[in-house]
């Protein structure tokens, strides 16, 4: 067996005239977590897609435990557990047949797949609710049902396509739990979020993609770390004083008016910054200083708002 | 790396394809389909109270003032129509089921799986069938209550059932490929309506065609609706050809030989 379980080489796809992915590769070491972070429209959806058979790629190559995506599906789908972000399960079916299903159409035996669901259904404390149809569950119960349904079949890989979008923040905590128990058992991770944090604390290494193109890839640590040491924040009273002061300091906005500025030549950066708000009459409300987060980086590299609500 | 794995190994050919997989996902699938009407069985009640408002229409309202029928009572001419309208639009369901999987991701989530492709397709249309079934042998019960009467032996009968069975089978073809191209169970509904309503109305499922202007009748007798209806009034009434019932099967089948794999690789492609 490879040691890359997941394996993109230049794959593109195209819709029409639009470019949905525009030749990414990536990598993933088995055992592994990988966080692809990008926004809504980055071309997140349409990699997992691809690599999970569902989607032919326009161009390029992809192999998932060693098969190869385009010739050899039924292989990569024997491989694989696909959670996506509508958490896709059967209303109208309780919890348990959900599952007996999804291990039916793996081609399970009835009783396998009854004994794997009552197994799943415990490990994801659905057990009371089990043989309740999941139109009465709660975003949370559904997200790790859907969940359990990726791993009917133990498979040693995993994609997770935004797997905490839309919970609230507890489910949220929950679900970030069950997937580094998998984790830790050895299971490789493909993970889309949208969610910095999430990807920070989830992945081992992240890949950025912005309008279909790898933007940057490596650790949380070494992404951090090529905006040197420390950020600094300006907040203002309104949004129009945060778009000006924006301009001046040759920065973006973020979440309305916050300015944050990368202090690339130390304490000079502070005195300029300051410098030139004076000169354009701007006081801030506060500064402050802190470490880059995962968001700085997404702020600098694509120019847009990560989408982060915290 | 990846190298050492042979180009097609045993794994990827022998479990997951092959006709019996493929019959066992289809029922998989069916039964997971039919697993809503066997929970809600009112839902059938539903499913029957517009072509009871047809019955009721046709048979109490406009009955009387339609006496051009050749040869037998209205009720026994219009039954036959009834029937095969209610078949097809029984196929709505089709399209809304597909446009619903498809828009929660459902249909992604079953295409990731080692399972035959054709069964997600299957499964639904076979669901409707069966579903089909239940609700026309309701509907004959119901015509038998309001005076509906057979003229010919229980097997042509249920040659007739038989017929409009099939020919439902062969539109749900027809609503597999919209609710594939639409993106919701509503938009699913809003895109039958057109289709539907020159297939039943503009037929001779409730009135015979020739009080109708001369381009409406050439539609009307020569559309698989009609002919259909035709061909179940051969097999219960006895009073037309039972060329008629020939003509119906080759539609359904025409229908489902070009419909199916369209609908089958639009599945494959969305």
């Amino acid at each position: 067996m490879s040691d890359t379980a997941i394996l993109a080489d230049d794959l593109r796809k195209t819709f029409k005239d639009v470019v949905a992915v525009d030749h990414i590769s990536l990598a993933v070491p088995r055992g592994s977590v990988l966080g692809l972070l990008g926004v809504n429209g980055a071309g997140k959806t349409t990699m997992v897609r691809m690599l999970t058979t569902v989607l032919k790629p326009t161009s390029g190559k992809g192999l998932v435990n060693g098969f190869d995506i385009m010739h050899q599906q039924q292989a990569v789908r024997r491989s694989i557990g696909l959670a996506g972000q509508y958490a896709a399960v059967d209303e109208n079916l309780t919890g348990r047949e959900n599952l007996v299903l999804v291990g039916r159409l793996n081609h399970q035996a009835k009783a396998v797949a009854r004994t794997r669901a009552a197994e799943l259904l415990d490990q994801f404390r659905l057990t009371d609710a089990a043989d309740r149809p999941v139109r009465t569950y709660s975003g949370g119960m559904r997200r790790r049902l859907d969940l359990g349904a990726a791993l009917v079949t133990h498979p040693p890989i995993l994609f997770l396509d935004e797997p905490t979008t839309g919970l609230d923040p507890s489910s949220r905590l929950d679900l970030w739990g069950v997937i580094e128990g998998l984790v830790s058992d050895g299971t490789t991770v493909l993970l889309t979020t949208q969610y910095l944090e999430e990807a920070d604390r989830l992945a081992d290494n992240i890949v950025v993609i912005d309008g279909g193109l790898v933007v940057a890839e490596g650790t949380a640590k070494q992404l951090k770390s090529r905006l040197g040491d420390t950020v600094i924040e300006f907040e203002f009273h309104s949004p129009a004083d945060a778009a000006h002061a924006a301009e001046v300091l040759g920065s973006v906005t973020s979440a309305g008016t916050i300015v944050r500025v990368v202090m690339s030549e130390g304490p000079e950066t502070l005195r300029q910054a300051l410098d030139r708000l004076a000169a354009a009459a701007l006081v801030p409300g506060h500064v402050a200083l802190r470490e880059p987060t995962l968001d700085d980086v997404f702020l600098t590299l694509t120019g847009s708002n990560s989408g982060d609500p915290s | 790396m990846s190298s050492t794995a042979p180009t097609f190994p045993a794994i990827s050919t022998k479990p997951g394809v092959g006709l019996v997989w493929a019959l066992r996902d289809t029922q998989a699938m069916m039964w997971r389909n039919l697993t809503m009407l066997r929970r809600v069985p009112q839902l059938l009640v539903f499913a029957i109270v517009q072509p009871l408002i047809f019955v009721f229409m046709f048979r109490y309202v406009f009955g009387g003032a339609i006496n051009s029928v050749p040869g037998v009572p209205y009720v026994d001419y219009l039954m036959p129509g009834i029937f095969v309208q209610t078949v097809t639009f029984g196929a709505i369901n089709t399209a809304v089921g597909l446009a619903e999987d498809k828009n929660k991701g459902l249909l992604e989530r079953l295409k990731s799986l080692p399972m035959s492709r054709s069964a997600v397709l299957g499964g639904r249309v076979l669901a409707d069938t069966a579903r089909d079934i239940v609700i026309v042998v309701l509907m004959l019960t119901i015509g038998f209550l309001v005076g509906f009467h057979t003229h010919t032996s229980v097997l042509k009968v249920t040659g007739g059932v038989a017929l409009m069975v099939l020919f439902g089978f062969a539109i749900c073809w027809i609503f597999a490929v919209i609710g594939l191209s639409v993106s919701n169970g509503e938009a699913a509904q809003a895109a039958a309506f057109p289709l539907l309503a020159p297939l039943t109305f503009a037929s001779n499922a409730f009135v015979p065609t020739k009080s109708m202007p001369h381009w409406l009748a050439y539609w009307a007798d020569r559309q698989p609706l009609s002919i259909t209806v035709r061909g179940v009034r051969a097999l219960m009434l006895g009073t037309e050809p039972t060329s008629y019932v020939w003509g119906s099967i080759i539609w359904s089948l025409a229908i489902t030989a070009v419909l199916a794999p369209i609908a089958v690789r639009r599945f494959r492609n969305s």
